[in-house]
């Protein structure tokens, strides 16, 4: 038995992913107030529902914005490290990952054993963030989850990149009678252009992932393709990757031990 | 973990102010300069004490905010709220204070200051290597002195410009000794004891003082060396810190830097190793204004163009210092510097393939661990 756990306590939801040898088990669920409890709590329900005693873990690695607040972790990694190494052992010889999530964003470079050689993180705010689509979604109606699953329209100029002033132009928009729809569309390419940017900041790039919660929006996905004219994958466990990654860092601990 | 020696300046500032006091109400005057490229040997000649008051607290920033725009470089903001509210000692002694168009902020804030202080600005070039910008750089030498002389009320002799040549001299030799002792791997000051050293030092009014205290601390140093000590192992990650100025009161990248496990062995910014190089010829044939001149037009500071030279000295101490990974901090609204990052970043990137992190901040703490995390991740690529 090796068996290791790597949990990522985003802003938004806190990933848990049990590694055991090959066999892997994973939860998803709302971070909440407390990034402590849900660490912890995430990791005992984990355990129950895969059917592991807790005494058989033998590392357990912490990242995301809640990474130190989990003092019963044997390490604490940056999601940075730990997104690199989750993506490129679900997309191998990828070189550039895009992480979008619910309260930064980021793009890093890396080798092809996951290892981070450059990144670039947004601005101290929500700016182009899963928060800011959560946000543009209440102020239209509709759902965050649904939003990439409109029917496609001609894109919005959307020029706000704030989310309090993106929301007042959305609101000013409105009045103007532009579809909600379009409205949408032009909040994805909003999106995509800043991060294409950030991109094209930290040079050269061909296999491009795209992970973290605002992967799960086509929408997004799409207008990122189109501006960096480029395949651009998103794994099944887009979500998971900071949590695999934090997993596999711990089996790597376990075999230095 | 320190050396003991080290908490000899710990309160240097803190001491020098009632010397300053005394100094005052013995007649002496006390000349402000705001930046690396005011000649301090010139108020040294004079007869009169040079302070330094470039503003490295977050303090006044609410105050200065008041008359100057907000999107506006912190050091800017700190150094103009520090005398409007007259809360530094240092600036409220000045009889004069010496600023410089080093960048747009700067020169049009100082047309501010004037309302309450007397201010005299220098014009710099803004482009080292052309021949008219030695003429101009001396004929700023020239008014300067003048200015001086007239509001200090005394004669600047040629003699006394020499006397206080060979003094600058041989204290930033001193200060360059001591940084360059951190060449040694594993390292033997961290990076918030350098800065410590280099920023109170620069707050003692007796400069042969200032020379003794550093060889002193440089001995010290060699022989606990000697007896194995250092500050952290051969394999703690050596950054070089690039970029804007940094000073006790705005040191939190050095922090999060040494609480993360890396080490800052070097600065390279001013006040740190930039201008230590830089000695004043000593040649009794010459103009000694043209000497001081030719000097002050060599700092490789971003508000020169093209400034090649900063590029020269940091891949020269990146090699010197054997560097794992480079910071370049920015303050924020500070253009040239953060427009200059991009050559920054090729140098470290791409000629000398280290990791490179690209910082832009203010004073404030609001930002910590957003920044912790991008250091974090920078030393965990090493």
């Amino acid at each position: 038995m090796s068996l290791v756990a790597g949990i990522d306590v985003g802003s938004t939801s806190t990933k848990a992913v049990l590694l055991n040898g090959s066999e892997n088990h994973h939860l998803i669920r709302p971070t909440g107030w407390s990034p402590r409890d849900a660490g912890t709590a995430i990791l005992e329900d984990l355990l129950k529902i895969s059917g592991f005693p807790k005494d058989q873990l033998k590392k357990i690695v912490a990242t995301g914005y809640g990474r130190v607040s989990l003092t019963f972790s044997d390490k604490a990694v940056t999601e940075i490290t730990c997104h690199a190494r989750g993506a490129a052992y679900l997309v191998p010889e990828l070189d550039t990952i895009i992480d979008i999530g619910g309260q930064d964003s980021k793009v890093i470079k890396v080798n092809s054993f996951g290892q981070v050689l450059d990144f670039f993180m947004n601005d101290k705010c929500a700016a182009g963030t899963g928060r800011f689509l959560q946000i543009m979604a209440n102020a239209l109606g509709f759902d965050v989850s649904d939003l990439g699953n409109l029917p496609p329209e001609e894109p919005v100029t959307i020029s706000n990149m704030c989310t309090v002033f993106a929301e007042s132009e959305v609101i000013g928009l409105l009045a103007q009678g532009v579809s909600k729809n379009a409205m949408v569309a032009g909040l994805h390419q909003a999106i995509a252009r800043r991060i294409s940017s950030m991109v094209r900041k930290l040079g050269n790039y061909d296999r491009i992932v795209f992970t973290g919660g605002v992967a799960l929006n086509r929408g997004v996905h799409q207008c990122l393709e189109n501006e960096l004219s480029k395949n651009v994958y998103v794994p099944e466990k887009c979500q998971l990757a900071g949590a695999l990654g934090a997993a596999l860092i711990a089996q790597d601990l376990l075999r230095k031990d | 973990m320190k050396v003991n020696f080290l908490e000899s300046f710990n309160d240097i500032r803190d001491k020098n102010m009632l010397t300053l006091k005394e100094a005052k109400e013995n007649g002496q005057k006390v000349v402000g300069f705001y930046c690396t490229y005011g000649p301090q040997e010139l108020a040294i000649a004079a007869g009169a004490i040079p302070v330094g008051l470039c503003g490295t607290r977050e303090e006044p920033i609410a105050a200065a905010e008041a008359d100057l725009p907000r999107n506006l470089c912190p050091l800017i903001k700190s150094s103009y709220g520090f005398g409007k509210t007259d809360k530094c000692p240092y600036f409220h002694f000045s009889d004069i204070v010496i600023g410089e168009t080093t960048c747009d902020g700067k020169k049009k804030m100082f047309e501010l200051m004037r309302k309450f202080k007397k201010v005299h600005v220098m014009n710099l070039p803004q482009h080292q290597h052309q021949p008219a910008s030695l003429e101009m750089m001396y004929e700023e030498m020239v008014r300067l002195k003048k200015v001086l002389e007239a509001e200090l009320d005394t004669e600047i002799t040629d003699e006394a410009i020499g006397a206080a040549i060979n003094v600058v001299n041989r204290e930033r030799k001193a200060l360059k000794a001591l940084f360059d002792l951190n060449q040694n791997k594993p390292a033997l000051f961290s990076g918030s004891d350098l800065l410590k050293v280099s920023f109170q030092i620069s707050f003692h009014s007796d400069r042969e003082e200032r020379i003794s205290l550093l060889n002193t601390l440089i001995n010290e140093t060699k022989e606990k060396a000697k007896e194995g000590y250092c500050v952290g192992d051969s394999s703690t990650p050596r950054i070089l810190l690039t970029g804007t100025p940094v000073g006790l009161g705005c040191e939190k990248v050095i922090n999060l830097v040494e609480e993360s496990g890396g080490l800052v062995v070097t600065m390279e910014n001013c006040g740190s190793y930039k201008t230590l190089d830089l000695s004043v010829a000593e040649d009794s044939s010459q103009d000694k204004l043209m000497l001081l001149a030719q000097r002050y037009l060599k700092i490789p500071c971003s508000v020169m163009t093209p400034n090649t030279d900063r590029l020269t000295l940091l891949e020269k101490m990146i090699d010197d210092f054997k560097i794992d990974g480079v910071i370049d901090l920015t303050w924020q609204a500070c253009h040239t510097y953060n427009i200059e990052s991009y050559f920054v970043a090729d140098l470290v990137k791409s000629k000398a393939n280290l990791p490179f992190l690209h910082l832009e901040t203010d004073y404030s703490n609001s930002d910590l661990e957003t920044l912790r995390l991008r250091i974090n991740a920078f030393l965990e690529m090493m």
